[in-house]
C-alpha cells in the first residue's frame, strides 16, 4: 500500500490521463484546456494535450456550445470530458444539461445514451462572491437522469471521476475550489493505480451510533473534525460521506438511522430546497415513528455568496453549526 | 443537374411528406388523433432535397418541425407513425414523442424541442466523425427564429474554430412561431451571418428543388472534404402556421394564399413531366404508392399497444435506481 501523497489537482490529473490512456473513446475539451492556453484555468489538464493531441481541446468561452458538443459527441460513442469552468456557468449551458444530456436517453427509447462529465470548479470562502462559488447541486438533483458527484478526498476524488468518465450517464463532477486550490487543500494518500469509486455507493467516514451525520464534500472535513472531537466526549457519531449526492444512496443512510434515530444533513450549498431536504424528507418518510428528533439540516443562509471576507464566514455553515445541530438532535 | 433516378426520388420522398401532413391534419381534424402538431407542408422540397444529399449513414439533427427531415433520412413511416402516436412500437417506445424522434438505423440522432439547441449537438456529432475520420457529415436542420438565440452563433463560431463537417441548413419559412422575420432579424438574409463566423454561407430558394439541391450538394461535399462547415439558408413557406389548428392571425391572407398558389410540389412535379423526367403515370404510381405505405403506417400505429408502464423508470439510467 502506497502512502504517497497525492493533492486533489493530482487527483483528478491523474483520472483524467488514466481515462484518456486507456480508452480512446475518451476525449476532453473546455475553456484554455490544451497546453497551448495553460492547460486548463486551475492546471487541471497540464501536458494532456501535448500527450494526447486532439482529443483534448480549447474551446472558445461558450457554455453551450462545449456542453452541444459533449451531447453530440456522447450521443455518437464518445466519452466526452468537459470543463466549465465554475459552476454558476452552468447557468448558461443549462438547456443542453438539462433538456438534452439528462433527458435524450430516456426520450430516444433507450437509443442514445450520453456518458458525458461535466467537470466543475465551486465552492465559498475564496472570496470570490456571488458569481463564482455556489454550490448549485439541488439544482441537477432535481432532474432525473443525471448523477452528481463529489469528493471529500483525493484518492476517492480520483476514484469518483473515473467512475463518472466510465459511466453510461451524464455525470455532474463537482470540484470544491477551496480543497483544489485553497488552504485547506491538504495532500491526501494517494490511491493504487485503477483505483475506481463506486457511484451511488455512500461511505461511512466514522461509524458510530448515537447519532448519523451525512454530509459531502468539504464539509465532510469539518464534520470530521467535530465528530472526533465529541467521541471525546463520549458521543458516538456516525459520519456518511454520500460521494454521490444524486442519487444517493438511500440504503445507507437509512441503515445507519435506523440504528442511530437521529440525523443531521450538513452542506454548503444553501438550506432551502437544497438537497438536505430531500435527505431530510426520506428520513421522515421511511423511519417517522422511530425517529428520538426531527431531522435537522445545516446549509448556507438563504443568500447570494457575499464577498466581504467578514460575510463570507457568516453564510458558510461551519464547524460550530454542525456542533450545534448535532447536540441538539442528541439532548 | 441531379441525375434522373435522384430526381425522381426527390419527388416521392415530396409526395410522401405531403400526404402524410395531409394525413395528419385531417385525423386530427377529425378527432382520430391526438397531439400538437407541427405542419410541414410546404417545406417538403428542402427536406427531399436533403434526403438525397445526405448518405445513409450521415448524421441528423432535426428539431419539432422535422417530421419531412425524418422522413427525408429514411425513418420507417410505420415508427415515426406508431412515435407520434406514443405507441410502444415508435421510435422511441412512445417516451419521446413528435418532438424527439430518434432513430439511429437512419442516421436521425436528436431531434429538440428547444429551437435553436441542434446546432451545437451538431458540432459534437461531427467532432466525432472528425476524430474518428469516418467521413461522415451532420446536417442540422432549424427555422428562422432559431437564427436568434445564442446557440446559433456559438455554434456557427465552434464549428468553424474547429472546421467540423457540420451543414447548418436553415429552413426559413418566415416566421418565428408568429412573428415574421422582417420584425426580429435585422439582415436581409440569414445566409451572410455565416461571413461573421468565417464560413461560407448561401440564400436559397428551398422551394427550387434544382437550386436547394444543387446548394446542399456543394454544402455537404465541402463538409465532407475536410473543408468545414457551410450555412445554408433555404427560403421556404409553411402553409399551416406553427401548430395545426394555429389562428394565423399574424400573417396575410394574400401572402398565404400566393405561397399556396405557388405549392413547390405540384410545381416540381409538373417541371417533371415537362421535361420529361417522369410520366404522370409513373408520378400518380409514386402518389399512389406513398398513399399506400401512409395507410400501412397508420394502421401498424393505431393497432399497436400502448408501452408498458414499466418504461417510466427504464432508460433514465443506464442501470435503474431508486425512483
Amino acid at each position: 500500500m502506497t502512502t504517497r501523497p497525492m493533492t486533489f489537482v493530482q487527483a483528478s490529473a491523474a483520472a483524467l490521463e488514466e481515462a484518456l490512456a486507456i480508452d480512446p473513446t475518451v476525449v476532453m475539451f473546455g475553456e484554455d484546456m490544451a497546453d497551448d492556453t495553460g492547460g486548463g484555468v486551475f492546471g487541471v489538464s497540464a501536458g494532456l494535450s501535448t500527450k494526447y493531441g486532439d482529443r483534448v481541446r480549447s474551446t472558445p468561452i461558450s457554455e453551450q456550445a462545449i456542453m452541444g458538443a459533449a451531447v453530440g459527441a456522447a450521443v455518437a460513442g464518445l466519452r466526452p470530458v468537459v470543463e466549465i469552468m465554475l459552476m454558476n456557468f452552468m447557468g448558461i449551458a443549462m438547456d443542453q444539461f438539462v433538456n438534452h444530456a439528462s433527458k435524450l436517453r430516456f426520450m430516444s427509447g433507450g437509443q442514445t445514451p450520453v456518458p458525458l462529465t461535466v467537470r466543475t470548479a465551486t465552492g465559498a470562502g475564496f472570496q470570490q462572491a456571488a458569481q463564482h462559488s455556489d454550490m448549485l447541486e439541488a439544482w441537477f438533483g432535481h432532474v432525473a437522469g443525471c448523477k452528481v458527484v463529489t469528493a471529500s478526498n483525493p484518492a476517492d476524488a480520483k476514484g469518483l471521476l473515473l467512475s463518472c468518465i466510465f459511466d453510461d450517464d451524464p455525470c455532474i463532477f463537482i470540484e470544491n475550489t477551496l480543497l483544489y486550490f485553497g488552504p485547506g487543500a491538504v495532500p491526501g494518500e494517494a490511491p493504487p493505480p485503477g483505483h475506481r469509486v463506486p457511484l451511488g455507493k455512500a461511505n461511512v467516514v466514522r461509524e458510530g451510533s448515537d447519532v448519523t451525520v451525512v454530509s459531502y464534500g468539504r464539509q465532510v472535513i469539518d464534520a470530521i473534525t467535530v465528530v472526533d472531537r465529541l467521541a471525546e466526549e463520549g458521543l458516538s457519531v456516525e459520519l456518511i460521506d454520500l460521494r454521490t449526492i444524486m442519487p444517493f444512496d438511500e440504503r445507507t443512510v437509512l441503515e445507519s438511522v435506523a440504528k442511530t434515530k437521529r440525523a443531521v444533513v450538513v452542506h454548503e450549498a444553501v438550506k432551502r430546497c437544497g438537497v438536505g431536504a430531500e435527505v431530510s424528507s426520506r428520513i421522515h418518510e421511511e423511519l417517522f415513528g422511530e425517529l428520538a428528533k426531527p431531522v435537522l439540516r445545516v446549509g448556507a443562509r438563504t443568500s447570494p455568496v457575499p464577498y466581504s471576507a467578514v460575510l463570507e464566514q457568516a453564510y458558510l455553515p461551519q464547524a460550530p453549526q454542525i456542533e450545534a445541530a448535532i447536540r441538539a438532535v442528541t439532548a | 443537374m441531379p441525375d434522373r433516378p435522384t430526381l425522381r426520388r426527390m419527388y416521392e420522398l415530396m409526395t410522401t411528406i405531403k400526404q402524410c401532413d395531409e394525413r395528419f391534419r385531417s385525423m386530427i381534424a377529425a378527432g382520430e388523433i391526438g397531439f400538437l402538431h407541427f405542419p410541414v407542408r410546404g417545406q417538403e422540397v428542402v427536406a427531399a432535397a436533403l434526403g438525397v444529399t445526405l448518405r445513409h449513414d450521415d448524421y441528423l439533427v432535426t428539431n419539432y418541425r422535422g417530421m419531412h427531415d425524418s422522413i427525408a433520412k429514411g425513418v420507417s413511416l410505420g415508427e415515426l407513425w406508431a412515435e407520434y402516436l406514443g405507441k410502444a412500437t415508435g421510435t422511441c417506445k412512445g417516451k419521446g414523442g413528435p418532438m424527439h424522434i430518434t432513430d439511429r438505423k437512419s442516421g436521425v440522432m436528436v431531434t429538440t424541442g428547444v429551437v435553436g439547441s441542434g446546432t451545437v449537438i451538431a458540432n459534437g456529432l461531427a467532432y466525432a466523425s472528425q476524430l474518428r475520420q469516418d467521413g461522415r457529415v451532420t446536417a442540422v436542420t432549424f427555422g428562422d427564429g432559431a437564427t436568434s438565440i445564442g446557440a446559433f452563433h456559438e455554434a456557427l463560431n465552434l464549428a468553424k474554430t474547429w472546421n467540423l463537417p457540420v451543414v447548418f441548413l436553415c429552413q426559413n419559412n418566415l416566421y418565428a412561431e408568429k412573428t415574421a422575420y422582417s420584425k426580429f432579424q435585422t439582415t436581409p438574409t440569414i445566409g451572410e451571418r455565416a461571413s461573421a463566423y468565417g464560413l461560407p454561407g448561401v440564400t436559397v430558394d428551398g422551394n427550387d428543388a434544382l437550386a436547394i439541391h444543387d446548394a446542399l450538394q456543394t454544402a455537404v461535399e465541402h463538409a465532407r472534404s475536410g473543408r468545414g462547415p457551410y450555412l445554408v439558408e433555404a427560403m421556404t413557406y409553411r402553409f399551416f402556421g406553427h401548430y395545426f389548428g394555429d389562428p394565423m392571425t399574424y400573417q396575410s391572407a394574400t401572402e398565404r394564399e400566393a405561397a399556396i398558389a405557388a405549392d413547390p410540389v405540384p410545381r416540381y412535379r409538373q417541371w417533371l413531366i415537362q421535361l420529361g423526367h417522369a410520366t404522370e403515370g409513373e408520378l400518380v404510381a409514386m402518389d399512389d404508392a406513398a398513399k399506400l405505405l401512409i395507410d400501412d403506417a397508420v394502421e401498424f400505429a393505431l393497432n399497436s399497444p400502448d408501452p408498458d408502464l414499466a418504461e417510466l423508470d427504464l432508460d433514465v439510467y443506464a442501470a435503474e435506481v431508486a425512483a
